[in-house]
């Protein structure tokens, strides 16, 4: 082995431990002062896709949920605190995990649940599955499967945007597997070079299924990429939600206000398997644990009731409504009909074939 | 009318189209500033400026998502790819994001994007830039597939994929940019996908033919017209939709069929043809339905054995005459 080869292994070793280092941009001073309205509202949508995704994991092992099941718990504060910083208009597209980031943006509880449960009800009428969920109506482009795939996707709105000159920002959630993909490099040389606001999101859970980055990653410090692109990047703690927050909202400003794009790399962790057909056991106990103490719900309720914005009466409230929302759902997408047999054959074409 | 070249009729098509609707765009590697590989784009970026005619780098699937994305949107994104071959680059964009889109979003985002650029046989330029790719996009329910033989077809249809609220995936022969025709001058000249277009009428066989095989079949056709034979060359212009019915139509006619195809004869178009014919006409037939296809090989590079891996007219006309029992 020549000396070069061993230096660039000693090299991605070292990288390596830049994921357990503290996060370089923690929430500042400033998170606390919005109006407690948007801040209780920020905490009661995490919690709404905790309870949301517990309520999924039962009804998969109920048989009523088929195919895969991507959970999201654990990430939340990734989802929220970035949809939090957008304009209604804005527009999210993002991968197979997107049960949380479709709540965040807006999307009913009782149209996901029934499309998780195949029902003609359902957000994409039964036709797409947990996989695939989209909302028009609010500007959710959908969860695409493929990995890496929504990149240039969420490239092509950010361009339509810019084209219709009407300052809308596109954001893009991948997981750090997807940063592997062509597609993400591809899509970081355009965005930088025709100025298109789209904020590349990557959430870095640091395993592309069970395949953790440091075996998949030559180089694991995905926010020091965007410089092959001269693009800004951040890295944020993506278990703090306001600082999530915040930096969605200096990416946001830097999309509407100068058209350029931006890359944020969350630093987070999904406490479940890559599916539910995934037991994880390629992590251990105690790593879990380790996150788990920085749990993204936990945090900020602290942080809300030491500034005495929250007290235990009115998160017991909060869990009590959360829970009933999830029950109608649930009970709503039980009670839905299936899709009718003549849906197998409509939205193939717009314009139909003669 | 005018006599264009099929390039010509094609640059009128993006023009108009371009000039009409101002969410039409057209993307692709060296269409505007070296004004296209194959000079189909010509004049376009002087006239429409760079906003509306896009130069992008050399990043198939990149630009490919990127239309589709931008159709999801509300814009109506040409794609060019600077030939069919690299298109494979992109096929993840075009088959699992433009074809499927609006089924798994249950009727909610359409996707009016055009996939085009030269395909098929070229001029010796070997197996990687010369292939014929159509049977592939077929295969995929949500995308249609759209082959002109002649100038005229391919102004009109190429204006009919631009308005189409689906994704077409539009595919010129390479060796026809040159080829000459008359072409209407009405810039509301459009022919709809999914129609037949019988290229010349006869009552002993019937030879179905696509793209470059088309002008080939009517050599064969005035050739075996010598001998009494008299043949009816159908084109179908659209792979998907297919309009069997004028087939089949033209089957019951002449009891006589030759299917003719540059691409491949394994899962190929040709198959999919003969399979309807014998399912829906197998009692009008007087003989077993003849393929002439292109070899199964990648293409070659020497001459000669490019020349032998592509139907030429004297296959069809072997294989007419196989047919007619002669």
């Amino acid at each position: 082995m020549s000396s070069q080869t061993t230096d660039r292994r000693q090299d991605a070793s070292a990288s390596a431990s830049v994921i357990d280092q503290p996060p370089t941009t923690p929430a500042d001073a400033g998170a606390l002062e919005e109006d407690r309205d948007t801040l209780v509202k920020i905490f009661q949508q995490m919690l709404l896709i905790r309870r949301f995704e517990e309520k999924c994991a039962e009804s998969y092992s109920l048989g009523k949920i088929g195919g895969f099941c991507h959970l999201y718990i654990g990430q939340e504060a990734v989802g929220v605190g970035a949809i939090s910083a957008l304009r209604q208009d804005d527009y999210v597209i993002t991968s197979y995990r997107e049960h949380g980031q479709a709540l965040a943006k807006g999307m009913s509880a009782d149209a996901i649940m029934a499309e998780l449960y195949g029902k003609a009800t359902g957000c994409s009428k039964g036709k797409g599955g947990s996989m695939h969920l989209f909302d028009a109506s609010v500007n959710f482009l959908g969860g695409h499967a493929i990995v890496g795939g929504q990149i240039a996707l969420a490239t092509g709105a950010a361009f339509a945007s810019k084209y219709k000159e009407t300052d809308q920002v596109t954001v893009c959630f991948f997981g750090e597997a997807a940063v592997n993909q062509g597609a993400f490099h591809e899509s970081l040389n355009m965005a930088q070079l025709w100025r298109l606001p789209c904020i590349y999101l990557c959430e870095n859970n640091m395993y592309g299924m069970g395949t953790s980055a440091q075996r998949a990653m030559s180089f694991q410090d995905i926010a020091a990429k965007a410089c092959a692109y001269e693009m800004a990047s951040e890295v944020v703690d993506g278990m703090d939600v306001m600082a999530m927050r915040q930096a969605t909202q200096r990416a946001v400003e830097r999309a509407r206000k100068e058209s350029l794009p931006t890359l944020l790399e969350a630093r987070t962790y999904r406490y479940m398997g890559h599916s539910m057909s995934d037991p994880g056991k390629y992590r251990t106990r105690a790593e879990i644990e380790k996150y788990q103490e920085r749990d993204p719900i936990k945090l900020f309720k602290v942080r809300l009731e030491e500034n005495g914005m929250l007290t235990d009466d009115d998160v017991a409230a909060m869990e009590a409504e959360v829970r009933e929302q999830v029950d109608r759902a649930a009970q709503f997408a039980d009670e839905s009909p299936e899709p009718a047999p003549e849906e197998l054959m409509t939205n193939v074409y717009a314009n139909p074939l003669r | 009318m005018a006599v264009i070249t099929m390039r010509d009729a094609l640059n009128d098509a993006l023009r108009e189209e371009l000039a009409r609707d101002p969410n039409v765009f057209l993307m692709g590697e060296e269409v505007a500033e070296y004004q296209g590989a194959y000079k189909v784009t010509r004049g376009l970026l002087q006239e429409f400026g760079a906003k509306r005619v896009i130069d992008t780098p050399i990043t198939e699937l990149g630009f490919a998502g990127l239309g589709v994305g931008a159709a999801m949107v509300g814009l109506r994104p040409i794609i060019e790819f600077m030939t069919f071959n690299f298109s494979i680059l992109a096929a993840d964009q075009m088959v699992n994001s433009a074809a499927k889109m609006l089924y798994m979003s249950g009727g909610q985002y359409k996707i009016p994007i055009v996939f085009r650029g030269p395909g098929g046989s070229a001029y010796q330029v070997s197996s990687q830039h010369s292939q014929a790719l159509e049977s592939w996009y077929a295969f995929f329910p949500g995308l249609k597939v759209v082959m002109p033989s002649t100038p005229a077809d391919a102004k009109g249809l190429l204006k009919s994929a631009i308005r189409d609220d689906d994704p077409v995936i539009f595919i010129e022969q390479e060796r026809m940019y040159g080829m000459k025709g008359e072409v209407p001058e009405d810039e509301d000249f459009t022919i709809p996908l999914g129609v037949a277009d019988v290229k010349r009428e006869g009552t002993d066989a019937t030879i179905v033919a696509r793209s470059l095989m088309v002008p080939t079949a009517l050599k064969a056709a005035e050739e075996l017209e010598k001998e009494g034979i008299s043949c009816e060359v159908i084109d179908p212009r659209t792979i998907r939709p297919l309009d069997i019915d004028t087939i089949i139509t033209s089957v019951q006619k002449t009891n006589r069929v030759v299917v003719a195809e540059e691409s491949h004869p394994f899962c190929g178009v040709s198959a999919e043809i003969t399979a309807e014919i014998q399912e829906r006409a197998f009692d009008y037939l007087d003989a077993p339905v003849k393929r002439v296809s292109g070899v199964d090989v990648p293409m070659p590079y020497a001459k000669n054995l490019e020349r032998l891996a592509i139907p030429d007219v004297p296959q069809i006309v072997a294989a007419v005459r196989e047919v007619a029992y002669v």
